[in-house]
């Protein structure tokens, strides 16, 4: 067969005419997600249970209907081809930048926070959405400029690009999020070609930053950070702190639930730090912690390796996409995904500071969950696309 | 509309290639380090962290145990308990933040009628004092504040409601000076072996009988461990041990005596106490002190404006214990010591007769009787009889003469000068003035004057620098009653169980013996039971119509400023005597008029004589 297909043989059959209707999703992508969604919902059942007095499904069931939702979206996204967003590239951004700004400008304070846009029912953070808008509208800029991509003044505009969502949302504060933003700006132009040159630039100016925000503007009388970011940031480094509202002791609480499920878990029934609540936050900040108590390494083995599998399958599409925006859209999901799972297992399991992200379809959470299962559609996009095209290609050729 | 770029397939350059195996090559470290971090975790230390997290879900509760009930010699019961709900902070477990705090402390101050700031000062002032431990807000709060409380737990982090015990005392003030206090163990205390067991924040006996025999009374407290969640809401218990509760204490006290001896007092409105004892065995039947108090009110933890009150002199010190604390001379009643060196001593025999002409001049000093009277030639029996203060100068210038301090070495040897060793925390020693006591004073300028006979003088009729109280007075005349015993007084007679068996008699400390002849004996007590019973003596009038023979000393304190002090100090029956009563009454003027009249209805009390014949009618009598 000159057919190119996946080693795993994803189910391409490019002479099976009755089936070319049919989406051609990337079955592992697709077999990863549902597994995270199961996951979750099994953790989430043992870790809400007495959350809502009464109504002990309360957030499994509500969960539920979010991956519902989400998978409607994601198969919608999956079946239309991406290249149609970098046309409305302005006007992603610009509805990026308005949702923002909407939340900084009438979301009531929540827990010290605004995140959130209060649509009846649902809250919705939009900040989490932006990840997604970003990622279109970003590659779309940057396909723009490819011809200059060598010249230092498309990077500058690229990272400013993105560095004026990043700063709204570190207004709101969400500090997490923004870390996303910055990181996904990172990967596109890395994998656009940027220059290693501009790279060293951007790390100088980043160091720069980084110490004018925690050093010079403190000694100076205008701190920047909030206390608990900053309590939040430290706190990995003293876990030792016995006041149970510290970030230390949540984060001491958090390792010792991970530890404490040992190579299979406590089972329901026994996973004390979570179902005693111990576990601060356990169905979004730390359900990480959750998986590991209950199910043990293994579990949390498994947990991780889904991931692993996203991750590996979004640099395995970049490389097959139809064209460079579809392998930059590849690029980005793959760079939020990892950049999620990184900072809030390592935040977990203490060898990062907690930064209030959530984990990727894990954490309870509507936007965090039908968010990311918009991204996974647009990879499946890419996917489908890339296959489409392989196809016909391949039709034309025979 | 695309740049060609954006839209033509895409072809995988060899820069590109790397660049995606740069991405998945920190994407693999990146998940190396948590898995390592994860094996470290969960396989290396998971069995560590799996007893932290037991660890953290279980607490011991405590749950007190009741002390032991304190009952009278016939059973009856005088110290209760009743259980009582104690609102506390846990002070780790408060809000972090000064502003949520506060308004816990707000929400607090609203449910238990305080204010905030002071809430905030208790606490910070307890915390100080003893980090990690629980503060009691307030004591006794009503059943619906605790069940506000308790519906509201999430907005009232850190605090917590107990069941405790506290002390109950039916009878109010009957035999308040004897009981004590309950209070939390000191750190001092727990370095003791006798508080072995107790545990920080246990409360414990810390004065009084609650003191003395503690280690009865109180119980073992027993734990529940109790599965908790983060808020430390229990969830389920996981084992207990019941708690033991405190012995049952009888007391050597006979209620009715008790009763009766702080209502004689009482009727005089002044300060006063009293002491009834059995002289064979030093059980004290009776123990009081005027004015009383009701000791209800340091159940709960007194406050500070009310305990300064029960101390203030201007108040009367109702806390002061007047019969095993006070300090004073004790007029006439002394003699009966002056008598007993005497003879022992070989200065006088029960016939030696010396002449009263109503005053002796010493080195230009003139002492005279109360009274002015002369009462002529006396023998002792006679001099006690009518307590002529001359013929007892004369026995203290002898004594004086022949030197070797005779009768303040028998005032020591009968009990005076030092502790009685009675099982009552806190008596007070007294004092037996000497030449050397005096002499050293005056040496470090402390007084204006060395020793002189008239001292010795004074001491003879117990007046002067002479310090004692009831209770060793009432020592001193049960060691002659009983032929020369210094019992120990007790109080505490035996531990017991709750259904009243006997588990322990206590012990009183040792007896010392002293020898007193029998004839010494016999000459004190004829003038004694002549005091009380015939034509003349001081306390004659006060005791006519009782129907058991009284051998019974009056005294007059001179104190000054102070007026009077009324002393009495009584034996009955006169033959063979079962109780020895001594009585003072601050101002009370002489021993007839308040302290022998108060004596006849402790000893009526104590002999079941009820009606008029209890009650004597005031003598007028000096001594």
């Amino acid at each position: 067969m000159s057919q190119p297909s996946t080693p795993f043989g994803t189910g391409v059959q490019p002479f099976s005419e009755p089936r070319r209707r049919l989406l051609r999703l990337d079955l592992l992508v697709l077999l990863a997600t549902l597994g995270l969604i199961a996951f979750s919902l099994v953790t989430l059942d043992t870790a809400t249970a007495t959350d809502v007095p009464g109504s002990p499904d309360y957030f499994v069931v509500r969960q539920a209907l979010y991956a519902v939702v989400g998978l409607a979206l994601m198969l919608v996204l999956a079946s239309i081809d991406y290249s149609r967003f970098r046309e409305l590239r302005v006007g992603l951004y610009a509805s990026m930048l308005g949702l923002i700004m909407l939340v900084l400008a009438v979301a009531g304070a929540t827990r010290g926070s605004r995140r959130w846009i209060e649509v009846s029912f649902f809250r919705f953070q939009p900040s989490e959405l932006g990840k997604v808008l970003l990622i279109l509208a970003l590659s779309a800029f940057i396909i723009d400029r490819l011809r200059k991509l060598s010249e230092r003044e498309t990077t500058s505009r690229i990272m400013l690009l993105a560095l004026v969502p990043t700063l709204l949302v570190m207004a709101q504060p969400d500090l997490g999020t923004s870390i996303v933003y910055v990181t996904i700006a990172l990967a596109l132009l890395f994998v656009a070609g940027t220059k290693w040159t501009h790279f060293a630039a951007l790390g100088a100016v980043a160091a720069a930053a980084a110490a004018l925000v925690l050093v010079i503007a403190p000694a100076a009388g205008v701190p920047l950070l909030k206390d608990y970011q900053k309590d939040r940031l430290t706190a990995f480094l003293e876990k030792d702190n016995a006041d149970p509202r510290s970030q230390g002791y949540q984060l001491n609480q958090a390792e010792t639930a991970i530890g404490s499920g040992r190579k299979t878990g406590r089972g329901t029934e026994r996973a004390t730090q979570t179902r005693l609540d111990f576990l601060p936050e356990s169905r979004t900040d730390f359900v990480f912690a959750a998986v590991g108590e209950l199910y043990g390494f293994v579990g949390a083995g498994i947990v991780l390796s889904l991931y692993a599998l996203l991750i590996w399958r979004s640099l395995r599409i970049l490389t097959i996409a139809k064209n460079l925006y579809g392998a930059l859209l590849a690029a980005g999901v793959g760079a939020m995904l990892m950049t999620q799972v990184f900072v809030n297992v390592g935040g977990n399991v203490g060898i990062m500071p907690i930064t209030g992200i959530p984990l990727p379809l894990m954490s309870y959470g509507g936007s965090s969950v039908i968010v990311t299962l918009i991204a996974l559609g647009i990879l499946q996009s890419v996917y489908v696309q890339a296959k489409e095209a392989a196809a016909s290609k391949s039709e034309v050729l025979a | 509309m695309y740049l060609p770029q954006g839209d033509k397939r895409m072809i995988i350059t060899p820069q590109l290639a790397l660049r995606v195996a740069i991405l998945g090559g920190i994407a693999l470290v990146l998940f190396a380090v948590i898995f390592f971090r994860l094996w470290y975790l969960q396989v290396l230390s998971g069995d560590k962290y799996l007893a932290e997290a037991n660890d953290n879900r279980v607490r011991e509760v405590k749950v007190e145990a009741p002390r032991g009930r304190i009952v009278d010699r016939s059973g009856m019961l005088l110290v209760d308990n009743r259980t009582a709900l104690v609102v506390q902070v846990l002070p780790e477990r408060l809000p972090r933040d000064v502003e949520r705090r506060g308004r816990v402390y707000r929400r607090l101050g609203h449910a238990l009628n305080r204010s905030p700031k002071a809430i905030r000062r208790k606490i910070r002032r307890e915390v100080k004092e003893l980090p990690f431990s629980p503060v009691t807000l307030k004591t006794d709060v009503s059943l619906n504040t605790v069940l506000y409380l308790q519906e509201n737990q999430i907005r009232f982090p850190g605090v917590e409601v107990e069941r405790v015990f506290l002390r109950k005392y039916p009878h109010r003030e009957i035999g308040a000076h004897l009981f004590g206090t309950i209070g939390e163990v000191t750190e001092k205390q727990l370095d003791q072996p006798r508080y072995s067991g107790v545990a920080l924040g246990d409360r414990v006996g810390q004065s009084g009988i609650e003191l003395q025999y503690d280690r009865y009374l109180r119980g073992l407290n027993g734990a529940s461990r109790v599965q908790v969640d983060a808020m430390g809401r229990p969830k389920g218990e996981l084992s207990v041990r019941d708690p033991e509760p405190g012995k049952r204490l009888r007391l050597s006290i006979d209620f009715d005596v008790q009763k009766t001896g702080q209502a004689a007092l009482e009727r005089y409105g002044l300060p006063g106490g009293f002491v009834a004892m059995d002289p064979r065995s030093g059980e004290v039947l009776g123990l009081g002190s005027n004015p009383g108090y009701d000791p209800n009110v340091f159940a709960k933890g007194v406050r500070a404006s009310v305990y300064k009150r029960l101390q203030d002199p201007d108040n009367g010190a109702p806390l002061a214990n007047r019969a095993t604390q006070g300090l004073y001379p004790t007029g006439s009643t002394f003699k009966l010591i002056t008598a007993a060196a005497a003879l022992e001593s070989g200065l006088i025999t029960p016939a030696t007769v010396l002449f009263d002409g109503g005053s002796l001049t010493v080195g230009g000093v003139t002492f005279k009787n109360a009274g002015n009277v002369s009462h002529g030639a006396v023998a002792l029996p006679r001099a006690l009889q009518v307590s002529s203060d001359v013929y007892f100068y004369r026995v203290g210038l002898m004594a004086e003469q022949r030197g070797g301090e005779v009768i303040q070495k028998w005032a020591r040897r009968l009990g005076l000068g030092h502790a009685t060793g009675i099982d009552l925390p806190g008596e007070g020693a007294g004092l037996v003035p000497t030449p050397e006591w005096r002499n050293r004073l005056f040496r470090r300028n402390l007084t204006d004057r060395p020793w002189t006979p008239g001292d010795n003088i004074n001491l003879s009729v117990g007046q002067g620098d002479l310090q004692a109280n009831p209770l060793q007075m009432a020592v001193a005349y049960s060691a002659v009653a009983n032929g020369g015993r210094i019992v120990t007084p007790h109080i505490g007679m035996r531990v017991e169980d709750n259904d009243g068996r006997i588990l322990q008699q206590i012990e009183p400390g040792a007896r010392r013996r002293i020898d007193i002849s029998g004839s010494t004996r016999a000459a004190i007590m004829q003038g004694l039971r002549a005091a009380a019973n015939d034509a003349g003596g001081t306390s004659a009038a006060v005791f006519q119509g009782f129907p058991i023979s009284v051998a019974g000393k009056t005294g007059t304190a001179e104190r000054g400023a102070q007026g009077d002090q009324s002393w009495y100090v009584a034996a009955a029956p006169a033959n063979d005597p079962r109780i020895v009563v001594a009585t003072t009454i601050e101002r009370g003027g002489f021993g007839a008029e308040a302290a022998a009249p108060a004596t006849r209805r402790i000893l009526a009390a104590y002999f079941g004589i009820k009606g008029k014949k209890a009650i004597g009618e005031a003598g007028s009598a000096p001594d």
